[in-house]
C-alpha cells in the first residue's frame, strides 16, 4: 500500500465532508439539513478509517489526527469538485451527485483489492455511500423535472460543475502504480459506469449533459485552488492552536 | 484459574465466553438504549483466556459517533467483572442489518422504531412512496416518509397518517 494513494481516497471525503458540515444550520428545510450532515458524518467516518491505515502505514508515532488536519495545502490530494463551495442547495446537490457517480464505481472497484484492508474499507463505505447515491440522484431528478426556477439553477450548477469531472478520471503516477499492483482502481473500467450512471439521471431529470472544457489545474496533485485555503483555515484551526487537542 | 496462556489464540472455555456474553448482554447502544451490543450484532468475536478477554466489534455506520462509547461501555463493564479487556475494531465482514437479533428486532419496534425490512420493500418505502413500513404505536402501514436520514445515520423518519404519530425506521444496510 502507498501513503499517498490512501491520502488520495481519503482527501476527498474529507473536504466534500467538510463542505456538507458548513451547511449544518443552514439546509434549505430541516430534512435536508439533517440528510446532508448525516451524508458528512458518514464521510468522515470513511475518512477515519483510511487515516487510520495511513498513520499506520506511515509510523514513527503517527496519528489519524495528524494525517486529517496538519498537512499544508499541496499536500491534500482531493479534486477540485470537492472543494467547490457551496452557494445554491442545487448546486450542493450537483456537487454531491456527481461525486456519489464517481465514489459507488470507485468503492466497488476497491471492494476487490489485493490489499484485503482496503477492501474491507471499500466494503463498509458502498453500502452508506449507496444512500448517498440515492438521496442526491433523487434531487437531481426533482430538480430537473421541477419547476422552471429550479430546473433553471440545476442546469446552471450542472453546466459549472461538469468542468470538474474531468479530473476524477485523470490518473496520477500514485494511482497507476496502485492499479498496477491491483490495489488501486481502474479508471477504464469505472467510466462507463459513471457516464452510464450520468446519462441515465440527466435524461429522466431533463438536462443537458455539459461538454468540456475541463479545468486543467488537478487538486490531486496537489495544485488547488484558493477555496481549499479558506477550508483548512477552518478545518486545522483547533488543531494548530491546541496541538494534540482531543474531544 | 487455570493458566491457558499456552493456548492458541482463538481457543478458550465455552462456560468462561458464556459469562463474557453475559456481560456484554447489559452493555446498550447509547442511542438506542433497550438494544444490548449482543443484539444490535456488532460482536464479531470473543476471546477468553484467564482474565484477558479479547473483543472485536465492528461499527453499525463508518461515522457512528456512538461506537466509541459502546468500545469504552465494554471495556467499562469487563473491568469491573476483573477482566483485562482488549477491544480490536473490525471493518470486514462489514455490518449488516440482518445482525440484528430477532430479540433486537422486537425490542426496537416496542421502543418505537420500527425495524428494517428486506432490501426491495426498504426500497419502496424510502424511494417511492409505498406505504410498507409498519407504525410503531398503532400498527397501520398507512405511513409515509417524512425524511430518508433520521435523528442518526441508521434511521429515516416516517409519520403514520392514522394515528398522526411521528416515528424511526432502522433502515435495510446489507
Amino acid at each position: 500500500m502507498n501513503y499517498q494513494y490512501l491520502l488520495l481516497l481519503a482527501d476527498n471525503p474529507l473536504i466534500l465532508g467538510h463542505r456538507l458540515s458548513e451547511l449544518c444550520g443552514h439546509g434549505p428545510t430541516l430534512e435536508t439539513d439533517i440528510a446532508l450532515t448525516n451524508i458528512a458524518l458518514d464521510l468522515f467516518g470513511q475518512v477515519r478509517n483510511y487515516c487510520q491505515y495511513a498513520a499506520e502505514l506511515h509510523g514513527e508515532g503517527k496519528t489519524e489526527d495528524q494525517v486529517a488536519f496538519l498537512r499544508y495545502e499541496h499536500e491534500y490530494r482531493n479534486v477540485l469538485l470537492t472543494e467547490q463551495p457551496n452557494h445554491d442547495f442545487a448546486w450542493v446537490i450537483g456537487r454531491q451527485y456527481l461525486f456519489d457517480a464517481y465514489h459507488l464505481p470507485l468503492l466497488t472497484q476497491l471492494s476487490d483489492s489485493k490489499d484485503s484492508r482496503l477492501a474491507g474499507i471499500a466494503m463498509k463505505s458502498i453500502k452508506e455511500v449507496r444512500y448517498h447515491h440515492r438521496f442526491s440522484s433523487e434531487w437531481v431528478k426533482r430538480l430537473g423535472g421541477g419547476t422552471e426556477e429550479s430546473h433553471q439553477r440545476m442546469q446552471a450548477a450542472m453546466d459549472q460543475l461538469w468542468s470538474y469531472t474531468g479530473e476524477l478520471f485523470l490518473e496520477t503516477e500514485d494511482e497507476k502504480a496502485m492499479k498496477e499492483a491491483g490495489v488501486g482502481a481502474d479508471y477504464g473500467k469505472m467510466r462507463p459506469h459513471f457516464d452510464a450512471d450520468v446519462q441515465q439521471v440527466f435524461h429522466e431529470a431533463g438536462l443537458v449533459i455539459p461538454e468540456g472544457p475541463w479545468h486543467r489545474t488537478i487538486g490531486k496533485n496537489g495544485v488547488h485552488s484558493e477555496n481549499l485555503g479558506y477550508i483548512l483555515a477552518d478545518l486545522q484551526y483547533m488543531q494548530r492552536t491546541y496541538p494534540n487537542m482531543e474531544w | 484459574m487455570v493458566n491457558q496462556a499456552s493456548q492458541p489464540f482463538g481457543m478458550g472455555d465455552p462456560a468462561e465466553k458464556e459469562k463474557v456474553k453475559a456481560i456484554l448482554s447489559t452493555v446498550c447502544d447509547p442511542e438506542i438504549p433497550v438494544l444490548s451490543v449482543e443484539d444490535l450484532g456488532v460482536i464479531r468475536g470473543i476471546e477468553v483466556s484467564g482474565n484477558q478477554v479479547s473483543i472485536q466489534l465492528t461499527p453499525t455506520y463508518s461515522g457512528c459517533p456512538a461506537m466509541d462509547t459502546i468500545s469504552d461501555d465494554i471495556k467499562s463493564a469487563l473491568k469491573s467483572a476483573g477482566y483485562e479487556p482488549k477491544i480490536e475494531m473490525v471493518l470486514s465482514p462489514a455490518w449488516s442489518t440482518d445482525w440484528i437479533s430477532q430479540d433486537g428486532r422486537k425490542k426496537m419496534e416496542a421502543y418505537g422504531i420500527a425495524p428494517p425490512l428486506e432490501p426491495l420493500p426498504d426500497k419502496l418505502a424510502l424511494l417511492h412512496d409505498q406505504k410498507v413500513v409498519k407504525c410503531t404505536r398503532c400498527g397501520s402501514k398507512n405511513t409515509r416518509l417524512i425524511s430518508q436520514f433520521g435523528s442518526t445515520a441508521c434511521k429515516a423518519l416516517f409519520q403514520c397518517d392514522d394515528c398522526h404519530e411521528p416515528f424511526d425506521y432502522f433502515k435495510c444496510l446489507k
